[in-house]
């Protein structure tokens, strides 16, 4: 037998010549073993790609499962806490999966390729729950994240690069929609999804045909302002848009060590996902007890005043003479396009009722002086971001 | 094809699922039970296995049916032969006898530290009996009856006094090797009890735990053995007479196909036949993983459940040898009364630990540990008149035999048991005129009991009390509404002992029946 | 004649730390070490030529760095440097290693089982889960659960308040795992045998158990409840061996003003009155002592050094019937270079690594049937590392020294002595285990020392040369150890205290005993405490 190592360093996803070509500042990370770019030119410039023209995210690294077989929708109705016989082939879901006891293992979207056919994508990797969960059906899990290249083609113009492209069919597409289309003799799977809350599409192709795929679209985009993103960019984006983020918003229930330190559907205001109606489904039985008891945590959405982000911060119910506090920011950023300086946090309830004030502990340096203010926030509802092209169909030429 | 509706219906009737049976319909409630095979009693019947002579199939001695038991039914079994001794046999025909809580044969000072090991022993198998019949407090819950039982627990732990609670404290984690080679000169007689507390188990003597599976043999009776006239199908047969007494409907020959769920709880049951029979609250007396996975199905149930289901333990390793003997067998220096005795060949402690060793790879021991008796002695019904009947359990045979269970490979194995015994009883070969060999495979097979197990799950500490079978089912009640478990593999464990189906319908009455 | 507050029995890493943390608190203490050297299993022996032997002990990471911090043990030259990984050889010329970086140790999984690489996530977290509730009463005393005193039953408490805390299930997975065996935990995450061998080492080392034994899964956490700079799990060297650690203790020791005396051998522990009145020594001499804390093991202390007439008869059985077992052997090995491992490819970083030579569950489980028939094992599960890879002290450039320990070997050999070829012959069946993946091992042999645990009692008086002073089995945890009724460091005599191994939480150079038993003495003394608490954990 001949002597094997594993790749000792980061990999390259098959985009990775186009990207780096495209690069300026040799500023990268590792997701999930893959080399990935926290900025390619300029943070701030690539976050109005997302707004104002179309921005190309690498998502190859995501962690992407095929599911197959005859109960293949049994099993991930079993698997999710919403209705997935609901979500019809060439239909995509956003979904939470819970441990036994109710706790959040991860979110992500799950792709109704065809009938008895399925891809989940998500940020972490769970094919040991996803095995285990396979006890007592008849269908077969397959990791295939090297096997999918994907890219988030994202922002206001993307329908008009897409169209260019020469896909003009694609602006039937509804939000989570997923259609297939013919890309250079291969298989181009487009599903209007994102991470942005902005129009957007994200496609998925067989990794020989990344490259090619790369460059007829950035021809196609090279008159609506395509241009290539890191995941700085991304990260202000998914905040405007509201969405959780894993170890921002919630820790994998199965990596949590300590006790109360993760969350249910139910403490992520994710209650829209939960279908009790279903017999059964994993975590049923506690969270239907959560419901009736009342849940621990909240998340919030919050306004806060002023303009120094609240990295961090802890989160009290008055602006002083408090005991302690009520919870803390799980993610902030100041909203260019909103131009509000916003959050989003986890607080204990029965705090964080859409509409309450809570205040928020900010701590900011400027050049050496450290300062520390009480930030009154208003808990809201909605996305701070959610423009009407973002479900306009068909999309219009913007 | 729909019948009428039960308030409950027991799938099984093994001992547990008639003793559950009968107290659910004692306290008014309809109740039917379906056994798959044509006689009730599951691994605790009596029936032929040659030409004229017929013995108790699994379990052949009595000896944990647990007082509460007894009493809250009435039972009065009909014994061939009460408080049998325990001969731990020599080649050399120095037997040591082990009776009540005495021996002989051996040194005065192995005799006087028996009687205090025994002492003590029982006392903690009276602790452990309380336990034993009641459900297992759940942990961690507000309620306030789980809460005082816990209380209750410590409090009797400390009522022991503090010398004998550290005793108790030390030992119930302890392994039953160290235990003995502690007190005890005599091969034969650490043998024997080395023997007692791996019965049954997929354990040897230096397992720790081995403590626990001995006071657990001891619990309700102080492991006063009796045979039953009639084998134990006979007890059986007087629970079912006693469960139909009390209007519980039986019926066997309907091996059950699936318990019905539907909208999530379950629905009643359907059979092999295609009956369907309705009921909101269906109590199994199969072992849990086979209640879980394959008559309910893993589907139903939570993902992280389902997975420790599959987890669960159940390796089993005793065999069952009928023999059919043309006449009375002579053992060397045994009298004709001692035969009719529990003879026992576990020359000492790592004899037994030897035996184990192969198990844990597959393999049978070459030099088996037996337990045999000869009900016949005692009871005339079993075998034409001057013939007999020897009955042993034998260990280790695993169920999953690396090579696999064939004619060939049970045979070679019979022959190394027979081999064995007539080392101390020879010309045992020439009387054999009949046998059964069963193998954890056919017990499996035969008595539907996975893994072919005695106890349905392995008797080990992280599958008792709060956490037998598994975490979310040790209160009889599974996480799906309307199915218990009422089998050996729930609290507390294996053995005619009766009590996990009285605490299980103890549980379900106390919940309510919908 | 001079009479001492304290007299220490044995100068182990645990004897020096009670009697640094005695002397600090003021009181004249005399160490008393039979060997001319001190450390007891902690040392740095020059065997051969200019290599320094780790020839007991050989890797740090137990060592609580509460007792490192306030004993100032940088200061007495003690520096901690962490190495990481783990390679397994197969017998079909594969490996499995263990990385450092999380994601090449994902994909070495992956090369198994995709399975099995996204198990050890959960795995990680739960058996972590484990340590933390375990971690927190490492600097404590065991608690009685029969005593009604407060401090007992603030302590049981903080115990069933820390179980309590968790979630039901995590309850019950908690009394799961402490009653399992490592075989059956591990079985619940990991369907790759050669993973399962691998991490499965953890749960056997230094005990006479084998993997299917209930209670291992508990002896694995002993081993990961390390930590070096906060990396709970992680092992590291001491630079110039494992003395280091001993000689750091002693120097704060002596820097408290303490005495330390070499090659004085203690033969009893003086008894007058139901008091203890100071030690005997072998050579005749008397020291007289307020108090004497014996760092021995418990049977040494009490069958060996004390008179039966002096103990409680009850005790004294207890005491006979303690289970020390001798179940690990040590090869300490000069090598004029550094070997190659046919499997791994040039440059591994595994190179660095403990290296395991046993890659199935059923080869494991084997390697203990051997034991338990009275003989080493034929197949033997081998934990060898080289510490001069990472240590340049230890050996002339280019040199290495090797370290190799062995389970499973006995204490006798079928109940008599080892003879001298027996020694041989189990040496060269470890050397045969490596050279089978390592051709040219052998010929890079320089001198190799064979310790059997036979060995290791005659050398450093550890009964039955057992590494833990004791079996790490439930029946000796906790309140259970050494004895129930004594597991808070006092002996049955007046004036007589324990401070080794045998103690909670038991072996492993952690100091822990040692620091708990000043702790207690203090407190009897009325003496202000000098011991640290727990750093404690949110």
């Amino acid at each position: 037998m001949n002597p094997t190592q594993v790749a000792q360093g980061r990999l390259h996803t098959p985009f990775h010549s186009r990207i780096a070509a495209l690069d300026t500042l040799n500023n990268w990370h590792t997701w999930k073993g893959y080399t990935t770019p926290d900025a390619l030119y300029c943070a701030d410039l690539e976050y109005f790609a997302i707004r104002n023209a179309t921005a190309v995210f690498d998502l190859t690294p995501m962690t992407k499962y095929r599911i197959t077989g005859p109960d293949a929708e049994a099993y991930v109705n079993r698997l999710v806490t919403r209705d997935m016989t609901k979500i019809r082939p060439g239909r995509v879901a956003y979904a939470v999966w819970c441990d036994d006891a109710g706790q959040v293992l991860d979110d992500g979207t799950i792709f109704h390729l065809r009938p008895g056919e399925y891809r989940l994508c998500s940020q972490e990797r769970h094919f040991a729950w996803l095995t285990a969960a396979t006890i007592g059906f008849d269908v077969t899990v397959k990791h295939e994240t090297a096997d999918v290249a994907a890219l988030a083609v994202q922002g206001p113009t993307s329908f008009s690069v897409l169209k260019a492209m020469g896909y003009p069919e694609l602006g039937e597409l509804k939000p989570f929609g997923l259609a297939h289309v013919d890309f250079q003799g291969a298989e181009l799977m487009v599903s209007r999804t994102g991470y942005t809350g902005d129009l957007g599409y994200e496609l998925w192709i067989e990794p020989g045909k990344a490259e090619a795929l790369w460059d007829a679209l950035f021809e196609a985009g090279r008159l609506y302002g395509i241009r290539a993103i890191g995941t700085e960019a991304l990260e202000h984006a998914r905040i405007e848009a509201g969405f959780l983020a894993a170890y921002h918003e919630f820790l994998p229930a199965d990596e949590t060590i300590r006790t109360g330190r993760s969350r249910s559907p139910l403490e992520l205001g994710l209650e829209w996902t939960v279908d009790f109606k279903k017999p059964v489904f994993n975590g049923r039985r506690a969270l239907a007890e959560e419901a009736k008891r009342g849940s621990t945590w909240r998340l919030v959405k919050l306004d806060i005043e002023g303009n120094k982000p609240a990295h961090n911060s802890y989160i009290f119910a008055k602006p002083k003479n408090n005991r302690e506090a009520i919870g803390f920011i799980t993610s902030a950023a100041w909203s260019p396009v909103c131009k509000q300086n916003i959050a989003l946090g986890t607080v204990r309830t029965p705090h964080g009722k859409p509409g309450d004030t809570v205040w928020v502990e900010i701590y900011y340096q400027r050049e050496m002086h450290w300062s520390r203010k009480m930030a009154r926030a208003t808990v809201v509802d909605k996305p701070f971001w959610f423009p009407e092209r973002r479900g306009a169909t068909p999309p219009g030429p913007y | 094809m729909t019948t009428d509706k039960y308030d409950a219906i027991v799938v099984g009737a093994g001992h547990n699922g008639l003793v559950c049976a009968a107290l659910l319909a004692k306290a008014g409630k309809r109740v039917l039970v379906l056994e798959a095979n044509d006689q009730v009693g599951g691994a605790a019947v009596t029936r032929p296995f040659a030409d004229g002579y017929s013995t108790s199939a699994c379990a052949h001695l009595l000896y944990q049916l647990q007082p509460a038991v007894r009493k809250d039914l009435g039972l009065k079994p009909a014994l061939a032969r009460d408080e049998l001794a325990t001969i731990a046999l020599a080649e050399s025909g120095e037997h040591v006898r082990l009776d009540g809580n005495s021996v002989s044969g051996v040194s005065d000072e192995d005799a006087a530290e028996y009687r205090a090991f025994r002492k003590r022993v029982n006392r903690y198998a009276d602790l452990l009996e309380t336990y034993l019949n009641m459900a297992p407090p759940r942990l961690g819950t507000k309620d306030k009856r789980d809460l005082v039982t816990l209380a209750r627990l410590g409090f009797d732990i400390r009522r022991l006094g503090k010398t004998e609670m550290r005793e108790f404290l030390r030992i119930i984690g302890m392994n039953i090797f160290d235990e003995v080679v502690e007190r005890f000169d005599s091969g034969l007689l650490k043998g024997a009890i080395s023997l007692d507390a791996v019965l049954g188990t997929h354990l040897g003597p230096r397992s720790p735990n081995t403590m626990l599976t001995y006071l657990y043999r001891l619990a309700g009776g102080h492991g006063r053995m009796a045979i039953a006239a009639g084998g134990l199908g006979a007890v059986s047969d007087e629970l079912a007479h006693v469960a139909r007494g009390a209007g519980v409907t039986i019926r066997t020959g309907m091996p059950v196909r699936r318990i019905v769920v539907e909208n999530g709880r379950v629905a009643g049951v359907e059979t092999e036949d295609g009956t369907r029979f309705s009921s909101f609250t269906v109590i199994s007396n199969a072992d849990p993983k086979r209640t879980i996975l394959d008559l309910v199905g893993a589907r139903h149930f939570e993902t992280g459940f389902a997975r420790r289901a599959t987890h669960l333990r159940a390796k089993g390793n005793a065999a069952k040898l009928h023999l059919a003997l043309d006449a009375l067998p002579e053992f060397r220096d045994l009298s004709k009364k001692e035969l009719g005795q529990r003879l026992v060949i576990a020359p000492d402690e790592n004899y037994v630990e030897r035996a184990f060793n192969p198990a844990k790879y597959g393999e049978t021991s070459p030099a088996p540990v037996v337990e045999i008796t000869i009900p016949s002695l005692a009871d005339d019904t079993l075998a034409p008149t001057g013939k007999h009947v020897l009955s042993a359990v034998v260990q280790y045979a695993p169920h999953a035999l690396r090579e696999g269970w064939s004619d060939g490979t049970k045979a070679a194995f019979e022959q190394t048991v027979i081999e064995t015994i007539a080392r101390y009883a020879p010309g045992l070969g020439k009387l054999i005129i009949g046998s059964e060999l069963l193998t954890p495979a056919d017990i499996e097979r035969e008595f539907h009991i996975t893994g072919g197990h005695w106890h349905h799950a392995e008797l080990t500490l992280d599958q008792f009390l709060f956490v037998r079978p598994l975490n979310g089912a040790a209160q009889y009640a599974l996480p799906l509404d309307g199915l218990y478990l009422c089998g050996a593999g729930s609290h507390p464990g294996g053995g005619v002992s009766g009590a996990p189906g009285r605490n299980a319908a103890r549980a379900i009455l106390a919940r309510g029946i919908e | 004649m001079r009479t001492y507050d304290a007299i220490v029995v044995g100068a182990g890493h645990n004897g020096l730390t009670t009697a640094a943390f005695l002397a600090r608190a003021g009181l004249d203490v005399v160490c008393v070490e039979k060997n001319d050297y001190i450390g007891g299993a902690a040392v740095s022996r020059n065997l051969y030529k200019d290599w320094i032997y780790s020839n007991c002990s050989y890797v740090c990471s137990l060592l609580r760095p509460e007792i490192f911090r306030e004993l100032e043990l940088h200061r007495h030259g003690l520096q901690v440097t962490p190495y990481g990984g783990s390679v397994t050889f197969m017998q079909n010329g594969d490996y499995f290693g263990s990385y450092h970086d999380d994601e090449v140790m994902y994909r070495e999984m992956c090369r198994f089982s995709r399975h099995d690489a996204d198990a050890y996530k959960a795995y990680s977290a739960d058996t972590m889960r484990q340590c933390r509730f375990i971690r927190e009463f490492l600097l404590s005393t065991a608690p009685d659960p029969t005593s009604f005193k407060p401090s007992d039953i603030r302590e049981l408490m903080k115990i069933g308040g820390k179980f309590l805390e968790m979630s039901e299930d995590r309850m019950y997975e908690t009394i799961r795992f402490w009653t399992m065996s490592v075989a059956e935990y591990l079985d619940e995450y990991y369907e790759t045998d050669v993973i399962k061998a691998a991490f499965s080492g953890s749960g056997i080392i230094g005990t006479a158990l084998g993997i299917h034994s209930p209670g291992t899964a508990y002896v694995l956490l002993h081993h990961y409840m390390g930590e070096v700079d906060g990396n709970v799990g992680s092992w590291g060297y001491a630079r110039g061996g494992m003395g280091a650690v001993s000689k750091a203790i002693a120097g704060a020791f002596q820097a408290a003003g303490g005495e330390l005396r070499t090659e004085a051998g203690v033969d009893q522990i003086i008894v007058k009155n139901g008091k203890v009145t100071g030690v005997a020594l072998e050579n005749g001499e008397e020291i007289r002592g307020n108090l004497v804390v014996s760092a021995m093991d418990v049977k040494r202390t009490f069958l060996n050094c004390m008179q039966e007439s002096d103990l409680p008869s009850d005790f004294y059985r207890r005491v006979k019937n303690f289970k020390i077992r001798g179940s690990s052997g040590k090869l300490n090995i000069a090598l004029d270079g550094l070997p190659t491992f046919t499997a791994l490819p040039k440059g591994s970083p595994l190179i660095h690594s403990d290296m395991h030579f046993i890659d199935s569950m059923e080869r494991m489980e084997r390697a203990y049937d051997d034991w338990k028939d009275g003989t080493w094992s034929k197949d033997p599960y081998v934990d060898m590392v080289i510490p001069t890879l990472n240590d340049p002290t230890m050996a002339p450039p280019g040199k290495h020294f090797m370290s190799c320990f062995v389970q499973y070997c006995p204490h006798q050999i079928e109940g008599r002595r080892w003879t001298d070829a027996e020694r041989e012959a189990f040496g060269k069946t470890v050397i045969d285990q490596i050279a089978n993946y390592s051709p040219d091992f052998k010929d890079l042999i320089l001198h190799a020392e064979i310790r059997t645990p036979q060995d290791i009692e005659d050398q450093i008086g550890i009964t039955e040369g057992n590494i833990f002073h004791g079996e790490l089995t439930m029946d000796q945890l906790l309140f259970n150890r050494p004895v129930p009724g004594y597991a808070q460091y006092r002996g049955p005599v007046a004036g007589l205290y324990l401070c080794g191994s045998s103690n909670h939480p038991g072996g492993g150079v952690m100091a822990a005993p040692g620091a708990n038993a000043a702790r207690e003495i203090l407190a009897d003394l009325k003496r202000p405490n000098t011991v640290p608490e727990n750093f404690g954990d949110d």
